[in-house]
């Protein structure tokens, strides 16, 4: 078994079952498992993804379902059994990852909890957004530095940090740090010291 | 990583030191043992990829490792300095790779020294160095004098074997706890990998990097890597395993303090204009056979990067808005947020995707540094001890001042983008489903925000609002930036043509090009996206042309779809591979075949003036000896800040003289603890089940690890009074936790100095949110594992020293 892949597994499975040794109990488990979980994907949008988790970078297939009411359904997520860093592996956490990706548990809308407040209060976008918008011009035009004592130009906000983003995609990496700087910000980091 | 997942499985020899890859990275642990059942691997005739184990606790990776050697944590430094001891005093290196790739010919100034734990140099004031005797012996032009024969005093070669005949057997086993026999069956194995037709790897993770040496550390094992020739070659270099799925790109693209993307240096204060910037930046050619590529280059990828920031506003006459990038003080990495949040002086955090508390060090004071901030951004999927700290345990919501906001982001799932995973691949992702209630993008919260920023500072005017003005957005929605659209941007065009460049040699210096990321330049090219590809293993015949695993039209690899970093060490000086049967790239007689060449793909090796093998480096070659680290050119064992005893080597030295104490530069009261008190060593790591802290949301994975534990040694436990399945406290000098305990024989005793040590092991996942949390309220207030670990940083990265520190174990 060390040698078969989830592709030769499928192969098997799929085009030549009949010739598997059938159970004890009449009917072949292997087939049995494998009409269930066609029937789960059956009809399914067939995505690309990757693991959210640790660094090895496993490759996921993601199968998706329009429904009736126009909401897309996430079925199902396991290995890509094409790429070269997991040949279709996963471990506990990305055989989860489903439980992670679509959760009861999410913030469903912003939150604000005010100064001393006891509890969180639900807003809407636009009241976080005109806030913060406000708070980070406040600090940046309190903080910032434009020449420091020894008279050098050095154009930085002092009293505003941004940490984040380990599981960004790149790009909005790439995006926080242009903004960031744009900001003036120079205490910026991320998960890789700690 | 210098290579990739993949390539573990061309290794004969597998160090894992400060890692646990069975269960931390199960999935790319299969190519450890790929290489561990391949006949064809191994030391002497073969016979299987032998893996050796070198961790305080015995795990799943110690189960299959042909040795395991119990360490005491934070000693890395002493068991790889007595391996290069070894190697060098029985002239088992790569003699060579030695004299042609590194620096072990060059010489070093008179004047350098070493003496009792000090290097030439040092300000017991500043708690610094002056690292100006820590130059080579240069000629006029500034080229550095050598010595081929390695003879020379001076030479880097004679600095070193003296420096490191220090770390006898007796001293490494004095220092880390392994028993004198199994450290030299380990450096007989390590011995043989000097050896051209041999190749050993070393795969780290934070158990490493987590120490006040965290950055010697490293260079430790890479210093054995060059004298052995591993370095540049499958199956060998310096392989982080790095613990979060796009960890890698976020480096790259610089959301880290001291660079810009690209690993540009960020400016420092003082640096008028871009002379003086590159002056100070980039490295300089110490030899005339030294390409300096990196160094060469500087000033044309940050042009290209200023030029794409800062658009029509960046001219040749105002210096590409030099100007507008920021130029810090002093350092601004994670922990200088929080001692400047309790110093007063930092007012408002955005966490994106990041919690502060749980992270720590020092959980309970990071906590009191987000109470005196004016106000908090959490953007995440869920809850996080941070944006609940203002109800944590010990705070006070009446008295926590600060304003918190909680904004609902999407996850990895529900947007596209590219992943990056530590071997450098960086693969495009679908958005798979729709966002999940009200949730938006991070990057179009930001992009919305900034733009509403903007807003005000138009309307009411404010402080230099010129980089905010200028800063360039263009794209289709400047408020929902496209990641299509940013890839793009990373990967940079030509601005004459319009056209998006394939390789960063075309970028240029006179504004006339753009680069987000130089390094990314040749990912997304006219061609289209690099990263979407996905010829795998489906057809490995075809997709995997050299066998070696390189798999060069799977995704896209920097720089340059490059799979093996620093290559052209894996030929000879005339251009053929150390090891006919695991080429890295090789001559042909007119280029370079195998992988993308880390070198000029036409450069005739045999010609006199061909550049030395590693071209980033201003010296074109291997530093052994270095004066980039601001704690010493050589790698030297110091003892954790908090450690069971003194340092065998040189006691009155016994700590990183360099080390950064956050408190005591504040003038805070002393937050670490002594043996005498805390005379247990504790470290701290990760269950296969958990991901930080993240996975407390998931039911599936809170069922399999469900409730914060402590791992205690059978014979502590015993003498304690505690069973397995007790609750016990842990105590440090700064908090105390309230766990179970689960009494094993994966951890255990150390002998030290002289002395018998115990050493217990913490699982770092739970806190007083998730799923756990709800079903142990009261309980869970005790369970912060950082809140235990030291708020100290190493000298050069500042990594906390969550690996190494006191505790004292009590039965509740």
């Amino acid at each position: 078994m060390a040698t078969l892949t989830r592709r030769d597994f499928l192969k098997l499975t799929g085009v030549s079952a009949g010739t598997l040794a059938l159970s004890e109990l009449g009917f072949n488990l292997a087939q049995a498992a494998q009409v269930q979980q066609t029937l789960r994907i059956a009809g399914a949008t067939q995505s690309h993804s990757v693991c959210p988790y640790c660094a090895v970078g496993c490759a996921l297939v993601a199968y998706t379902r329009k429904e009736a009411d126009g909401t897309v359904r996430l079925l199902q997520i396991e290995g890509d059994p094409d790429s070269p860093v997991n040949e279709g592996r996963l471990c506990p956490k990305g055989a989860t990852a489903l439980q992670l990706a679509t959760s009861t548990r999410r913030v469903e809308h912003p939150m604000y909890r005010a100064p001393g407040a006891a509890s969180w209060q639900t807003v809407s976008w636009d009241f976080v957004l005109n806030k913060l918008a406000q708070n980070i011009k406040a600090t940046r035009d309190r903080t910032f530095v434009a020449v420091d004592d020894k008279g050098n130009v050095v154009n930085r906000t002092e009293g505003l940090a941004f940490a984040g983003g380990a599981a960004f995609s790149s790009e909005e990496g790439y995006f926080a740090t242009k903004v960031m700087r744009g900001l003036g910000t120079v205490y910026i980091e991320q998960q890789a010291r700690v | 990583m210098t290579n990739h997942w993949r390539d573990i499985k061309n290794a004969d020899l597998i160090l894992i030191n400060g890692a646990n890859p069975a269960e931390a990275h199960p999935v790319g642990f299969q190519w450890f043992m790929r290489a561990k059942l391949d006949p064809q691997r191994g030391p002497g005739q073969g016979g299987g990829a032998k893996i050796i184990h070198a961790d305080p606790r015995f795990s799943r990776t110690s189960a299959v490792a042909d040795i395991y050697l119990r360490i005491r944590p934070g000693t890395d430094i002493a068991y790889f300095g007595g391996l290069i001891n070894y190697v060098i005093q029985n002239n088992l290196f790569h003699d060579e790779y030695v004299k042609h790739y590194t620096n072990a010919s060059f010489i070093v100034k008179d004047g350098f020294g070493f003496t009792d734990g000090l290097f030439t140099g040092y300000d017991p004031k500043r708690r610094a160095y002056d690292t100006s005797t820590w130059n080579y012996d240069a000629d006029a032009k500034g080229f550095a004098k050598r010595d081929l024969t390695l003879q020379h005093p001076r030479s880097v070669f004679q600095l070193m074997k003296a420096h490191y005949a220090r770390y006898t057997p007796e001293m490494v086993s004095s220092i880390t706890g392994i028993p004198q026999q199994d450290f030299l069956r380990v450096a007989q194995m390590v011995g043989e990998m000097g050896r051209p037709e041999k190749v050993m790897t070393i795969v780290y993770a934070v158990g490493l990097t987590h120490h006040t040496t965290g950055g010697q550390l490293i260079r430790s094992g890479a210093v054995l890597q060059l004298l052995l020739g591993n370095m540049g070659r499958p199956g060998g270099g310096m392989n982080a395993e790095r613990g979060h799925a796009n960890i890698q790109g976020n480096t790259d693209h610089a959301i880290s303090w001291e660079i810009l993307p690209g690993y540009l240096r960020i400016p420092a204060p003082g640096q008028k204009n871009l002379d003086d910037y590159v002056k100070q930046s980039a490295p300089k050619k110490s030899d005339p056979n030294s390409w300096n590529f990196f160094g060469t280059n500087y000033r044309k990828f940050m042009v290209s990067l200023l030029k794409g920031w800062y658009g029509d506003a960046a001219t040749k006459d105002n210096e590409f808005a030099f100007d507008y990038i920021p130029k810090p003080a002093g350092n601004s990495s994670w922990m200088s947020i929080y001692d400047q949040a309790l110093r007063g002086k930092m007012e408002g955090v955005i966490l994106s995707g990041m919690t502060a508390t749980s992270i720590g060090p020092d959980s309970t004071q990071v906590m009191q540094a987000l109470a005196n901030l004016k106000w908090l951004v959490v953007m995440d999927a869920f809850p996080t001890t941070s944006s609940e700290f203002w109800h944590g345990p010990g705070m006070d919501p009446v008295k926590v001042q600060t304003e918190v906001f909680l904004l609902p982001c999407t996850h990895w799932i529900e947007k596209d983008g590219s992943f990056v995973n530590s071997g450098r691949w960086s693969q495009w992702k679908d958005q798979v489903i729709p966002p999940q209630g009200d949730a938006r993008h991070d990057h179009w919260i930001m992009a919305d925000l900034f733009s509403r920023i903007k807003a005000l500072y138009q309307k009411d005017g404010g402080k230099f609002p010129d980089p905010i003005m200028h800063l360039t957005m263009h794209y289709k929605d400047p408020m929902k930036p496209e990641l299509d659209e940013i890839a793009q941007e990373i990967n940079g065009r030509d601005l004459t043509t319009g056209k998006r460049l394939a390789t960063f040699a075309a970028l240029k210096d006179d504004g006339t090009t753009t680069a987000g990321d130089w390094i990314y330049t040749g990912s997304y090219p006219e061609a289209g996206n690099l990263m979407k590809r996905r010829a795998g293993v489906q057809d490995p015949a075809k997709n995997d042309p050299t066998g070696m695993g390189f798999y060069p039209n799977w995704a896209w690899s920097w720089p340059l779809n490059r799979r093996v970093m620093y290559n052209r060490a894996s030929a000879d000086l005339e251009g053929k591979p150390w090891d006919p049967t695991r080429p890295g790239i090789q001559w042909n007689g007119t280029k370079w075949v195998g992988d993308v060449p880390d070198y000029p793909p036409t450069m005739n090796p045999k010609d006199p003036k061909a550049w030395l093998p590693f071209i980033m480096n201003g010296e074109g070659v291997g530093r052994m000896f270095s004066n980039s680290m601001v704690d010493g050119p050589l790698p030297e064992h110091y003892e954790p800040v908090e450690a069971p005893i003194e340092n065998p080597l040189h006691p009155q030295v016994s700590a990183n003289p360099v080390a950064f104490l956050y408190d005591k530069a504040a003038g805070r009261a002393n937050r670490f603890g002594t043996a005498d008190e805390f005379p247990v060593v504790a470290t701290t790591y990760r269950l296969t089940e958990h991901e930080h802290y993240i996975t407390q949301q998931v039911p599936h994975l809170v069922q399999l690890q469900p409730e914060a534990f402590v791992e205690i040694p059978q014979g502590l436990a015993d003498s304690k009074g505690i069973k397995n399945g007790d609750m016990v406290r842990v105590r440090s000098k700064r908090a105390a936790i309230e766990v179970r305990a689960i009494v094993t024989k994966r951890v255990g005793q150390v002998e030290v100095g002289g002395k018998k040590v115990w050493q217990v092991g913490i699982p770092i996942h739970w806190g007083f949110v998730g799923i756990s949390a709800e079903m142990h309220p009261e309980k869970s207030q005790r369970w912060l594992a950082n809140s235990l670990t030291p708020f100290v940083g190493d000298a050069n990265a500042r990594t906390p020293e969550f690996k190494a520190f006191l505790v004292n174990v009590e039965k509740v």
